[in-house]
């Protein structure tokens, strides 16, 4: 099939874990955008992000909320950085079975970042806004993809519906998918 | 519906093993706000005066500051209030970190804790699930390695602990409540270890609301964007690297010697390098852009991180370097030992011994050299070991009872706590009156606000004055203006430059608010980004009470009557209020003590120090005046030393 090449753009929140001071802001900010009316109430417990922290292990690491899965991972690994050890967990942004992190504590539905979408949109995510030190920026990448251009099949569906009638072509199309299955 | 404070208090009876969440009301928090405020009135209330220190009756109160879990930045200094054995007097104590913000989003403004359990436990807070563990098996652990086996135990990063270490355990009184590289000193850590409470472990997931959400959200971030920005707030020690103003002008050993010249470039260079050859990182406290604490991991040590004046109390105080400093800290730390008052005690003891005071039997199997001594002093403190068990009742409580002379190396205390080890030549009259009455023990808990001292030039104080946000009255530039000598300023002045440093600090300890970015800040540079032009609104923004300057004000004057109150009924008197003798060469008695009337009078009290009827009418506190009289501490019909302002 043809392709077509299309211009996206991507939101992207860099996090340098070295420049995390461990403050949380970025929680607290989080919570209040999210609650409704917003700013109306501060729970880090609901924040879409969370400071992984230990300070033994000087380990600072802002994790966002990811997916949900419903199964946990089959086992957990550590990693070691610059002679700190750290949980796979410490970097996962799944809510997952296993712990709970981004599970709304009233209800107990998960929670996912959405990069604090809203109308009119934000400058920047609340979690960068309020970041002191730079360890979360906000980016916006331009990126250029290959997609299936759609406009041909388009123009060919019209024809043969036009010759042969939808209802022919849409059961046509079922039969196919079925035998596909 | 509660705004900016959740309206319930835990309160804790260890001796039973029980606890219960207790309502509160709403017009205690208008009067008295929260944190320190509403401690002293529960202090005031429910420990009667008679009360030893060590008694089960003693109250030890956590405070969540009224702004705590609000999204204005940097409120989260939790409040420790006791009474002290080392002073008899209410302990007034803060840390900073993450745990009085966690409590309020476990749904509690304060732990109210009274009692003593039979052995160590530790109290389990997650939200409204409360237990009294056992924590015999944390016996002797370290501070911050207490705080990490609890949370391995409890399988959750997310707690915040405080506990106390060996010295808690043992009830020295320099002991400290550490969380998160945060300590809280001043005679409180004695009291958890007396009341056998190893640890406090709080985690929480409710809301805070607050009561003008848009508002206060905006206001809050910009608060928030000008502490990020100016480098006029936090604690500029965690980075400036020339550390000259204390080793050059503060006194080393015990409180005993000036090093005018001490500081080099060469010095500076190598122990930049020391610094940043071990430096981890620079954390911040919760919701605050700053990074005041430096985090180190010295070889052979568990990592720790310190702030302030911190790095310099110990190599000051043993005649060493920077090295020592970071290798002792680690260890005290652990222990839970304040590192203002430690090196002071340990200093106080060798310089007893160098005269011949304490013998060379008084310390088996010392170190001769001083390194080796104040490690050896440091584990007979915390542990009660021999010369120790005395030690460990600091400076003042231990010369008394070593006796033979031991008094006269007493001589860096007021009310019997350790002071900051300055030594000056004029008197600062403001810092005269500071130091004599103040009640939060400690100079860097009661100055801040107006400048230590003049600038040299008309220019100079012209350009100061143009941009200070901070003033609550137009006065204090007047005041600056025309400060050219530190001892030449009117009486007048001094009084009102006393009430204003006192007053940002009582208006902080209520809040929660962090002196770095408020209170404590503003005399090095005047550019706070929380001062009394701002703070009334942030407070209505929070609450939904209605607070302007000159109502908060009187918060302040309330709180600050209160807390004199409740010391005077356990027997602070104008007798106790002299700074230290050699603080200032050139001293004047006569002055001093009739600018000391003055500031009582100026304050509403009367020549003993003690608030009259009249003032404490005015400050909604006739119970206070009622209660004064009936003990015959207020004669029934007193007046005041003079008008009141």
């Amino acid at each position: 099939m043809n392709t077509l090449s299309k211009t996206r753009i991507v939101k992207e929140i860099v996090t340098d874990i070295d420049k995390c001071t461990g403050c949380r802001a970025c929680e607290m900010a989080c919570s209040a955008f999210h609650s409704n009316p917003k700013y109306s109430s501060i729970n880090p417990a609901k924040s879409r992000i969370r400071v992984v922290s230990n300070e033994l292990n000087d380990e600072y690491v802002p994790i966002r909320a990811g997916q949900h899965t419903v199964t946990e991972c089959d086992g957990h690994h550590f990693m070691v950085l610059d002679g700190k050890t750290y949980s796979e967990c410490s970097f996962c942004r799944a809510s997952c079975p296993s712990r709970d992190f981004f599970i709304e504590p009233d209800s107990g539905l998960p929670l996912k970042c959405d990069m604090c979408e809203s109308v009119p949109p934000l400058d920047q995510p609340w979690c960068v806004a309020v970041c002191g030190d730079g360890a979360l920026t906000y980016e916006e990448r331009e990126v250029v993809r290959e997609e299936p251009d759609g406009t041909q099949m388009e123009i060919a569906l019209d024809k043969m519906a036009h010759r042969y009638g939808t209802k022919a072509i849409l059961d046509a199309l079922n039969e196919l998918a079925k035998s596909k299955k | 519906m509660r705004y900016a404070e959740t309206g319930f208090n835990l309160e804790i009876d260890l001796t039973k093993g029980s606890f219960e969440k207790v309502a509160t009301a709403p017009d205690l928090t208008e009067l008295y706000l929260g944190g320190q405020g509403s401690a002293a009135k529960l202090l005031w209330d429910r420990v009667p005066p008679e009360t030893d220190p060590f008694s089960p009756d003693n109250l030890l109160i956590f405070s969540t500051g009224l702004l705590h879990g609000t999204p204005f930045p940097a409120a989260n200094r939790t409040v420790v209030n006791t009474f002290s054995p080392q002073t008899n007097l209410m302990s007034h104590s803060l840390f900073g970190g993450f745990f009085g913000p966690e409590l309020k989003y476990a749904g509690y403004d304060k732990i109210v804790i009274r009692g003593k359990a039979p052995d160590l436990v530790y109290l389990y807070i997650n939200d409204d699930k409360v237990e009294i563990r056992d924590a015999t098996h944390l016996r002797g652990k370290g501070t911050a390695e207490t705080g990490d086996l609890i949370k391995k135990e409890l399988g959750d990063q997310r707690f915040q602990v405080a506990a106390i270490g060996l010295a808690g355990e043992n009830r020295v009184f320099m002991a400290t409540i550490d969380h998160n590289h945060a300590s809280a000193s001043r005679g409180v850590g004695v009291i958890m270890g007396d009341k056998r409470l190893k640890a406090i472990a709080v985690r929480g997931t409710r809301a805070v609301n607050v009561a003008k959400p848009a508002e206060l959200f905006e206001m809050s971030h910009r608060i928030h964007r000008k502490m990020a920005e100016s480098a006029g707030c936090g604690d500029w020690m965690a980075v400036d690297e020339d550390d000259s103003f204390h080793h050059n002008h503060f006194a080393w050993g015990n409180a005993r010697t000036k090093i005018p010249d001490y500081w080099s470039k060469e010095l500076q260079e190598r122990w930049t390098r020391m610094k940043y050859d071990h430096l981890d990182r620079q954390t911040g406290c919760y919701n605050c852009p700053k990074k005041c604490r430096n985090v180190i991991s010295w070889p052979g040590r568990q990592r720790f991180g310190y702030k302030c004046f911190g790095k310099d109390t110990y190599h000051m105080a043993a005649f060493l370097e920077l090295d020592f400093s970071y290798e002792i800290l680690g260890v005290a730390q652990e222990y839970g030992v304040d590192s203002y008052s430690t090196p002071q005690v340990i200093a106080f003891a060798l310089e007893l011994l160098e005269a011949g005071i304490l013998t060379a039997e008084d310390f088996p199997d010392m170190p001769a050299d001083s390194r080796g001594r104040f490690f050896y002093l440091l584990e007979r403190i915390v542990r009660r070991q021999g010369i120790g068990d005395i030690l460990a009742n600091s400076v003042s409580h231990a010369a008394a009872q070593i006796g033979h002379g031991a008094e006269a190396f007493d001589h860096n205390t007021t009310k019997k706590f350790e002071q900051l080890p300055i030594k000056l030549g004029k008197l600062n009259p403001a810092y005269f009156l500071m130091i004599a009455t103040g009640e939060k023990m400690s100079i860097t808990q009661i100055e801040g606000s107006f400048p230590q001292d003049p600038l040299p030039t008309q220019e100079q104080r012209e350009a100061f004055v143009n941009k200070w946000e901070a003033v609550p009255d137009e006065k204090f530039k007047d005041y600056f203006l025309n400060w050219k000598k530190r001892s030449d300023i009117s009486d007048e002045a001094t009084c009102d430059i006393v009430d204003w440093n006192e007053a940002m600090h009582y208006i902080d300890d209520s809040l929660g608010l962090c002196g770095f970015v408020s209170s404590f800040r503003g005399q090095f540079g005047g550019d706070v980004p929380y001062h009394m032009n701002n703070i009334p609104q942030a407070v209505t923004l929070a609450t939904g009470m209605s607070f302007d300057k000159p109502a908060l004000w009187k918060n302040f004057q309330r709180i600050r009557t209160l807390v004199r109150a409740v010391n005077v009924r356990r027997g602070l008197r104008r007798k106790d209020e002299r700074p230290p003798e050699d603080h200032w060469a050139v001293r004047d008695e006569n002055y001093e003590q009739a600018l000391l009337s003055k500031y009582y009078a100026f304050k509403g009290w009367n020549e003993e120090g003690i608030p009259t009827r009249q003032w404490l009418e005015r400050m909604e506190l006739a119970y206070v005046a009622d209660d004064l009289e009936q003990r015959e501490i207020l004669a029934v019909e007193t007046s005041p030393a003079t008008l009141e302002p």
